[in-house]
């Protein structure tokens, strides 16, 4: 393999590489222009989605970047989940005095992490990505320095996520040492058809540091936290796309270097998912600030997405991916509608804020009851189908037992998210809110009518997508 | 032409109708509500009329399924609709009982009136799908769907505690639907098919049927419902509107005794037979405990929502009696029941509207200044009890009959639960309706105005009208049913 074939196989990581490195000079010498970087950015970030969509197939730099039907389905939903986080967030800081070109610079850093990570094949490249796409996002969450909620927010999510960078790299450390490679391919052969004890200690370590960027219980502390604390539009970015990012590398790590080992992982990941979805239905009945209670949302529903991952067959991978498609979509719509929402120039974040909302802003109220209920997986929409790939994976895969675990666990959360619709439908209104911004609206709007009734639609062409990405990992 | 997709969806026309006059102008503009109600009654007549269609080019001696639509969709699920015997009546049901909830809340729902018609429009489409659904997944997107709308009607035009009751009527029925969604999946997963038909004629193993039939237990039990999960029922009955009891009583709870005639029944034959004895337990407990309940209440909607659960508790002995006897008479029960408790519930709509309080020792003598009322209150109470020549009475005989050749203890015990609801029922009547006008405030109130005659004028008929010619039901009924027991009876060796 000749060096311009590594390079064409790594074209979307240098798209947008190159791009966000020329955009930060751009901004350096125009620091005024935070549109035209943003708008740069945007066409970047689809630029790299292009070039992910189309890019041929196989084993850059030695295998230590992957290029395959996973790769580009995740980095094509990373790259447009990135480029509505620029048009969704640059007004916003505008709107609040802060002009911050590097906004979009480190979106497209960011971005060029995650789908790193979606796209290793060893240790190596999958720490680069996970650091890449990590310290951006600390970055971005104190974003809003006169903030000290947001301030507080980067420190801590900073902190927690160089612990679980430490347990990362242990576990790598353990793996390497026990296979003496760091190719997932060749861990697979060293694990053979079960990892021995040192193998499955760094393992279990890998798994640990992942959980905790995918915030699965109980490695979950930082969320609530930090989602309370970012500004909104940076929620709705990190709430998604990052997520998925990290669910592909987990499905990678497990499909490609431990396949024989699916026994033993199985199981832990079946008890990282049952306690994450207990923590998310429970933690969530006592939130009343709605980005903490859609943080804890998010655990429950990460849960779930470790569920299907558990199944440890390609029908499970294939369910992961769907969920999360299917989610981040929802999940950005959600917060666009947070950020469209304001009372008196205050942002209204607390359930008691929505009293009423269907009088003031009845299609506002639509969306957030739309995905509400998506959340709550109630048919038909696109959260119910969520829900119905990966219990249907777990429960093919025989775990019906945490299936229905699962499945009660949702029923205890649909507390929360019919607390937020009564209060939007049966309450009072306590005045009026002001004017949402167009660029939120249309987000919300576009999100919701996804949720359904496109996704009806959408579902027929993007299972096929999933289940090609799915058979294309190392899992039966 | 796709005559039930078209008879499903009609509501749905008249939605956008409506959300285009509620974004086109102002909310609380009482022109565009009224022009709303118009556009809500005429959806729904026209639904009617398409359903009356539906019935008058039914097929009766076919026992399978009819007007079948049938579209590839993704995964191996289908968009699949078609209705037979079991069915067709319960869409007929439907779409007759929704144009008099409209007609029944025109004056006594004035705020957000728009968003009131749009959720019993969607609330239409929904039940009526659940009835026509062939898939199974299509099945459930109908069934579990149809909490919002009611959701949304308990928790906005409900009375006092409207809000505890909305939250336990969803959260009950979803917790039972949750575990259906499971056994879907499995069964999805074990047979390959998602395709209602071809799951009836598949044999799962009678370990996997037991699991599947409780799964399905559980969310049907809690829709019907059954004794001891019924406690929702009565909290969503007193909170919910005129219109909304009707519905949750008239049609909802058809809903679970359609799932075990169309699902437990023929899919899980074994598990049916081998937990038999649970339901008739559970059915026999229903009958006579709620009945006793029933007649300590002391508000009207609630002794009704009572006396519901005592009759859906016949309903479930008929179904699980397994002969033709119990399941036509447990199908026709239904019907009955669906008129007579829906009729009974706009009765106290009636002077609710009036004098706004559903305490039974607020009336009394209303016989002097509202005659009209009275006799039809009196023919819908005899309904209730089962009178013989009104529609009450066909269904219950049958499936005492039905239930008395698999159990004689069971018919005796149920048979009491009738004396019961005639005691509960009569003095009801007696207290509300006859004695001395005490009260004074009652000294001014008003008989049947024209409105109201016409919304009683086409339940007086169906009453009658089914419990004088059975037979037209039966009809339909007949073939469906006879194949289903044959079915039911082979696999059960019986």
């Amino acid at each position: 393999m000749t060096f311009t074939d590594n390079l064409a196989l790594a074209l979307p990581e240098i798209v947008l590489a190159l791009g966000s490195l020329g955009l930060l000079v751009v901004g350096a010498f125009a620091p005024k222009q935070t549109r035209l970087v943003g708008g740069g950015a945007v066409l970047v970030l689809l630029a790299a989605a292009v070039a992910s969509a189309t890019q041929p197939f196989g084993e850059a730099f030695g295998g230590g970047l992957i290029s395959d039907a996973a790769a580009s389905f995740a980095k094509v939903a990373i790259y447009l989940a990135s480029a509505v986080a620029i048009p969704l967030g640059l007004p916003w800081f505008e709107r609040r005095g802060v002009r911050v070109f590097e906004f979009p610079v480190l979106v497209l850093l960011a971005a060029l992490g995650m789908g790193m990570m979606a796209s290793s094949g060893d240790l190596i490249s999958l720490y680069v990505g996970v650091e890449l796409s990590s310290l951006s996002l600390y970055v971005l969450a104190a974003m809003h320095r006169d903030n000290p909620k947001a301030s507080e927010a980067g420190l801590k999510y900073f902190v927690l996520g160089a612990l679980s960078s430490g347990m990362l790299l242990y576990g790598a450390s353990l793996v390497y040492g026990f296979s003496g490679s760091t190719l997932y391919s060749e861990i697979a052969a060293a694990a053979g058809s079960g990892a021995d004890t040192g193998l499955l200690f760094g393992l279990v370590f890998l798994i640990c540091g992942l959980a905790f960027k995918v915030s699965a219980a109980p490695f979950h502390m930082w969320t609530p936290d930090v989602y309370e604390g970012a500004p909104t539009p940076v929620v709705a970015f990190f709430a998604a796309a990052p997520k998925l990012a990290a669910m592909v590398l987990f499905a990678r790590v497990l499909a490609d270097g431990f396949a024989g080992a699916a026994d033993q992982w199985q199981q832990v990941l079946v008890v990282l998912a049952l306690i994450s979805v207990a923590v998310g239905a429970f933690g969530g009945l006592v939130q009343k600030n709605l980005k903490r209670l859609w943080a804890y949302s998010s655990i429950a529903n990460v849960g779930y997405a470790v569920l299907g991952l558990s199944s440890g067959t390609s029908d499970g991978v294939q369910a992961m991916l769907m969920f999360m498609i299917l989610y981040m979509i929802d999940v950005t719509g959600f917060f666009a509608c947070l950020a469209a929402l304001s009372r008196d120039g205050r942002p209204m974040e607390t359930i008691d804020d929505m009293a009423g909302l269907i009088k003031e802003r009845p299609g506002l109220a639509l969306a957030m009851t739309v995905f509400a209920l998506s959340a709550l997986g109630l048919p038909p929409f696109s959260g119910f189908w969520a829900k119905v790939f990966v219990f249907k994976a777990a429960i093919d895969a025989g775990l019906w037992v945490a299936a229905v675990i699962g499945l009660v666990g949702s029923v205890v959360a649909a507390f929360y998210y019919l607390r937020l619709i009564k209060v939007m439908w049966f309450d009072g209104s306590p005045g009026a809110t002001d004017k949402p911004p167009a660029e939120a609206r249309a987000i919300a709007a576009v999100t919701a009518i996804f949720a359904f009734p496109v996704v009806l639609v959408a579902l027929v062409w993007l299972t096929p997508l999933a289940q090609r990405a799915a058979l294309s990992l190392g899992l039966a | 032409m796709p005559l039930l997709s078209l008879i499903t969806y009609a509501p749905l026309v008249g939605v956008l109708g409506i959300l285009a006059l509620r974004f086109g102008g102002r909310a609380d503009d009482p022109k565009s509500a009224e022009t709303a109600r118009w556009i809500a009654l005429v959806t729904t007549l026209a639904t009617f009329v398409l359903s009356v269609l539906l019935v008058a080019q039914y097929d009766s001696s076919n026992p399978g399924f009819q007007f079948v639509e049938e579209t590839a969709w993704f995964m191996g699920l289908s968009y699949r609709m078609g209705v037979d015997g079991i069915s067709i009546l319960f869409v007929l049901l439907t779409a007759f009982l929704m144009p008099l909830c409209i007609a029944a809340s025109w004056r006594s729902i004035d705020k957000r009136v728009h968003e009131y018609l749009i959720a019993f429009l969607v609330l239409e489409t929904l039940v009526i799908g659940v009835f026509c659904a062939l898939d199974l997944v299509l099945f459930y997107i109908f069934f579990e769907f149809g909490l919002v709308p009611m959701f949304l009607i308990i928790g906005i035009w409900g009375g006092a505690r409207r809000v505890y009751a909305a939250f336990k009527f969803f959260l009950y029925t979803l917790l039972g639907s949750v575990l259906m969604l499971a056994a879907i999946l499995f069964m999805i997963g074990v047979s390959g098919t998602s395709s209602i038909p071809a799951l009836m004629q598949y044999a799962f193993t009678p370990e996997a049927q037991t699991w599947l039939w409780l799964a399905f237990f559980a969310s049907f039990a809690v829709k019907m419902p059954m004794w001891p999960v019924h406690t929702w029922l009565p909290d969503a009955h007193v909170e919910a509107p005129t219109a909304g009891s009707v519905i949750l009583a008239g049609i909802l709870l058809k809903m679970g005794g359609y799932g075990f005639l169309r699902f437990s029944l023929p899919m899980f034959p074994q598990a049916s037979d081998l937990f038999t004895p649970l339901v008739l337990t559970l059915s026999v407990i229903a009958v006579i405990y709620t009945s006793l309940i029933a007649f300590r209440q002391t508000d009207v909607k609630k002794l009704i929502a009572y006396s519901s659960v005592a009759h859906m508790g016949l309903v479930t002995m008929g179904i699980f009696a397994g002969n033709a006897e119990g399941e036509q008479g447990a199908i026709f029960q239904m019907l009955s029941h669906g008129v007579i408790s829906g009729a009974l519930f706009l009765c106290v709509g009636v002077i609710y509207d009036r004098m706004h309080t559903r305490e039974i020792a607020f009336y009394g003598g209303l016989v002097k200044r509202m005659p009209f009322y009275a006799g039809v209150f009196m023919l819908f109470t005899m309904g209730n009890v089962g009178l013989p020549g009104t529609s009450g009475f066909v269904g219950e005989v049958l499936a005492m009959v039905g239930v008395y050749e698999v159990s004689t203890w069971a018919a005796i015990l149920a048979a009491s639960g009738v004396i019961l609801s005639a005691v509960y029922m009569l003095t009801l009547y007696r207290r509300v309706v006859f004695g001395e006008m005490t009260n004074p405030k009652l000294s001014a109130i008003e008989d049947l105005d024209w409105r109201e005659i016409a919304i009683f004028a086409p339940l007086v008929i169906a009453t009658l009208y089914m419990g004088v010619q059975p037979n037209s039901v039966f009809n339909v009924t007949q073939a469906s049913v006879d194949q289903l027991v044959q079915v039911y009876r082979a696999a059960i060796g019986g």
